[in-house]
């Protein structure tokens, strides 16, 4: 059977609104992906233990608060220190356009703010695991 | 051996979960993978967690889950949840209720996709489970949705059932109804923190004393997964029917018939790729004319070719 694409998606940080990640998580279901849900108030910690167990393609983490520029590069740093340098990460939340080269820089592969189209984020999604992973869907 | 195999024995996550998932796309070093640790598998302890929707498996698992932890032992677990028939997608939310168990030691959570294949979920289930007995997993916890062949397939692949029901649901009904009373050896009644538990608990003590067994009746235990209430008590007779099963040499039965599943259902799958690949070859057969018979012919042959 050809491979799905398998994503984590979690909220990361101690905001506690979580519909933008279940509306994204279920546009991933619906375009044919494998999502992992988490839910609320995930620690790095915990996303990197949750990808390395389910063996995800693709990590997606949604802040809300604010924080991403604390709470992502210890994310970026354990994924790299546990070997998950064949994994994206993409990014969704409240992100100031100043910062989004910053993350990007920081290694996050790619960011979606409030507004983006479902379409937009499945098909990026699509790109990052082809090229990280080779994974191929339609 | 292979390193890889040696790598995920000496505790290499990220390896582990890597020959799970070769295992689990059936990938042809997957199967050699499972080989070598069906080898070394037939001693984990297999438990099933089944019932309605919403019954609390999942929070149920997490507290077994800190139960087996805190008493020194490996525990692997896997949770199915349906693929959309549609996008062939799947939204597994099982670990919210267990995510602060994540990084418990020697705790190893696996969600899996029903994918909806004919014989698809529960070979990769199975294989799944044999792969974590093999790495050495000492109570492996398998959760899956209440209903349809799928259940039953994995559920006749392990040494102990659990089947959940919660109050004020019907479900002492839908129980009887769907057979699923005749397949547990303990009995749940989750969420007994709310009003009508003893209901429901009333309705299966019936059902259960009003049966005839042949050496082990069933037991029923009211808990409440979210208030830790019964867990104990659950554990414990859990630990009942394993003494019961290996003092009866139905362990080992139980570790047989699995692996009788998983061969037969590896197979079954196969010949059913088998056939939807004949299947789509000979479409312009099957499209241009309508000659049953010629056509079944056809295909026929062509399936012997195939196999054969
Ligand atoms: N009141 C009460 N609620 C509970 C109890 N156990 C679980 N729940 C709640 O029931 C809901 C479903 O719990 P889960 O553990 O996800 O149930 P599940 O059977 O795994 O659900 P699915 O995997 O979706 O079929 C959650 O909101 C839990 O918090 C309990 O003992 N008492
Ligand atoms: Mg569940």
């Amino acid at each position: 059977m050809e491979k799905r694409i398998k994503v984590v998606v979690s909220k990361l940080g101690l905001d506690g609104h979580d519909r933008g990640a279940k509306v994204i998580a279920r546009a991933l279901k619906d375009a044919g992906m494998e999502v992992v849900y988490t839910g609320l108030r995930q620690t790095p910690e915990q996303i990197v233990k949750t990808a390395i167990q389910e063996d995800a393609d693709i990590i997606g983490v949604s802040i809300l608060s604010g924080a991403h520029l604390e709470l992502v590069p210890p994310l970026v740093k354990l994924m790299k220190d546990k070997g998950l340098n064949d994994v994206g990460l993409i990014v969704g939340g409240v992100i100031p356009p100043q910062d989004i080269d910053k993350l990007k820089e920081m290694g996050v592969d790619d960011i979606f703010l409030p507004g983006s189209s479902l379409k937009e984020i499945v098909d990026k999604i699509k790109r990052i695991a082809y090229n990280k992973r080779g994974i191929k869907i339609e | 051996m292979s390193e890889i195999v040696k790598r995920a024995l000496e505790g290499d996550e990220l390896v582990t979960s890597k020959i799970l998932t070769k295992i689990e796309y059936m990938t042809p070093d997957g199967l050699e993978y499972l080989d070598e640790l069906s080898a070394r598998a037939g001693k984990a302890h297999t438990i099933g967690i089944t019932g309605i929707p919403g019954a609390g498996k999942s929070s149920l698992i997490s507290g077994l889950i800190s139960q087996y932890s805190k008493r020194g032992l490996k525990v692997g677990v896997i949770m199915i949840d349906p693929s959309s028939p549609i996008s062939s997608g799947s939204f597994m939310g099982n670990r919210i209720r267990m995510q602060d168990k994540t990084m418990l030691k020697n705790v190893f959570i696996r969600s899996i996709a029903s994918r909806g294949h004919l014989g698809g979920v529960s070979s990769e289930a199975i294989m799944l489970i044999e792969a974590m007995d093999g790495l050495g997993y000492d109570k492996i916890l398998v959760e899956t949705v209440g209903a349809g062949q799928t259940d039953t397939e994995i559920m006749s692949s392990v040494h102990t059932i659990i089947v959940t029901s919660v109050p004020g649901t019907g479900d002492e009904i839908q129980a009887l109804k769907a057979g699923i009373m005749e397949i547990g050896d303990i009995y749940i009644v989750n969420k007994a923190d709310l009003p009508d538990a003893n209901v429901v608990y009333d309705a299966i003590k019936f059902s259960i004393d009003s049966a005839e067994w042949k050496d082990w009746i069933p037991k029923v235990i009211k808990v409440s997964a979210l208030k830790g209430l019964g867990i104990e008590e659950l554990v414990n007779e859990i630990e009942t029917h394993l003494e019961y099963l290996r003092n009866t040499g139905k362990f080992e039965d139980k570790v047989k018939e699995r692996r009788r599943e998983m061969i037969e259902l590896i197979i079954r799958k196969w010949a059913n790729d088998k056939i939807s690949k004949v299947i789509k070859e000979n479409s312009s057969l099957i499209y241009e004319k309508n000659e049953l018979r010629k056509t079944l012919d056809a295909l026929f042959s062509k399936f012997k070719n195939n196999i054969c």
